[in-house]
């Protein structure tokens, strides 16, 4: 709790801290898909200042096996020194589990311009059958086909349109 | 990976046991991603190359949750040594996962037998007491959905051929390793223990909702198991008593590392 009669009077208001780190991590890329940043992938998961400076970061990764999870990592922690901090932690760990839903609108919009079909949203446990008619991200047709649920990178399946016979890729709902 | 050491409360006399428990899930999983990765460029098609390297893949990102957790809580050395290092009689992985991939039929059968059980044990762990486990475990849980959701397509599609031959060579596959498969469930040291204290389920209990799960799958496709009372189940990998095809391949795979140990990747 906050004594309103030792608040400082007259000071203008500044952005809080914590949402200059998450605008700065904005700039941060998911190495495989490099113009999705880490927030709208949605693995981070929690943004800490302390008193004295010192920032924690918290990631979760988006597959166990993630080869790509050391690299963000270490550009995460870059960006936020970039803001002037000089204790900065990098946590990875399970205490939030990623999944497809935690992906933002603006970045679905991305992947499909990126030229992945974009997860669908679940209520918890994705229906993997539904793999089997995933909207072709060039010609939006639904006449397509599951080639194999895995892909050159963990989170990709790909798939095949009937439409515009293109093959595609699609970023796993999980 | 840069991971908190917060340490979870655990009993004293849950430690062992506990131990015994994540050290069969770690090795399993490292020995059975090694043994995926060598269809890496030898699938029979390119989407199968594709879908055992990344089950691989998994694989070893699940491997080195459990070490992480073995380090973390209960005093095992950091997650690479503990993986490279030990000796053969050290690892507690069942024989199921040790031998050699052999033809497509074979691999394609384990891979279904091993990722069925995977996928039973996560959804028991997720609600597990202890806590570190349970989280990891759900994110275990939703990869193996998809090794489950490959793993019943490609069976099924087999089963239900129209070339005799496949279906034979598939029903062989499952009469072949069905021995080894229930070698998966062999009892856990202190299993009883950690039961009672609802941190993982004994291994009998697992068995048998695999043996029901893996008829719900056949249904249809025209293959079946043996009759599991006539089966003598292979055990002894989680005592340390191992077939000749694993100190090979402990040998090719720490091969890199024992070059330079403190290597820095």
């Amino acid at each position: 709790m906050v004594n309103p009669a030792q608040e400082p009077q007259g000071v203008a208001p500044k952005a809080p801290p914590v949402d200059a780190i998450w605008e700065a991590l904005r700039q941060v890329m998911d190495p495989e898909i490099p113009v999705l940043s880490v927030v709208d992938l949605g693995i981070i998961t929690g943004v800490e200042v302390s008193p004295d400076q010192s920032v924690i970061v918290r990631m979760t990764p988006t597959f166990a096996g993630c080869p790509a999870i050391r690299l963000m990592e270490k550009q995460v922690g870059e960006a936020v020194e970039q803001l002037g901090y000089t204790q900065v932690q990098v946590e990875t760990d399970f205490s939030v589990t990623w999944n497809s839903n935690r992906i933002s609108d603006h970045g679905r919009e991305i992947i499909r311009h990126f030229g992945l079909a974009p997860p669908p949203k679940h209520n918890g446990e994705p229906d993997l059958d539904r793999l089997k008619h995933t909207e072709c991200p060039y010609c939006a047709s639904a006449n397509t086909t599951l080639k194999t649920p895995f892909g050159p990178t963990l989170c990709r399946s790909m798939h095949y349109c009937f439409d515009c016979l293109q093959a595609f890729e699609q970023f796993k709902p999980v | 990976m840069n991971i908190p050491h917060k340490s979870f409360p655990i009993d004293d006399a849950h430690r062992e046991p506990l131990r015994h428990l994540l050290t069969a899930l770690a090795d399993d999983h490292l020995i059975l991603g090694h043994r995926h990765s060598e269809w890496t460029g030898l699938g029979p098609i390119l989407e199968e190359d594709i879908a055992f390297s990344s089950i691989a893949q998994d694989q070893m990102g699940h491997a080195l949750g459990f070490y992480s957790l073995l380090h973390e809580h209960l005093d095992a050395p950091d997650p690479d040594i503990h993986a490279f290092t030990r000796q053969e009689t050290d690892f507690s992985c069942c024989q199921l996962v040790e031998w050699p991939i052999g033809d497509y039929d074979f691999s394609l059968t384990r891979h279904l037998f091993f990722d069925l059980a995977a996928g039973l044990r996560m959804e028991t762990l997720s609600l597990s007491n202890f806590k570190p486990l349970a989280q990891l475990a759900t994110k275990i849980r939703g990869e193996v959905k998809y090794h489950m959701f490959h793993a019943k397509t490609m069976v099924s599609q087999l089963g239900k051929s129209s070339d005799e031959t496949a279906r034979a060579r598939m029903q062989t596959a499952i009469n072949r390793q069905f021995g080894l498969a229930l070698g998966m469930f062999e009892p856990r040291v202190g299993e009883q223990l950690l039961d009672e204290a609802n941190i993982a389920p004994i291994e009998s209990k697992w068995r048998d909702r695999w043996l029901e799960a893996l008829n719900a799958v056949l249904d249809g496709t025209g293959l079946h198991i043996p009759d599991p009372e006539r089966i003598e189940p292979v055990y002894g990998g989680r005592r340390g008593y191992h077939t000749e095809y694993l100190q090979p391949l402990l040998n090719e795979m720490t091969e890199v590392f024992r070059l330079d140990p403190q290597a820095e990747w």
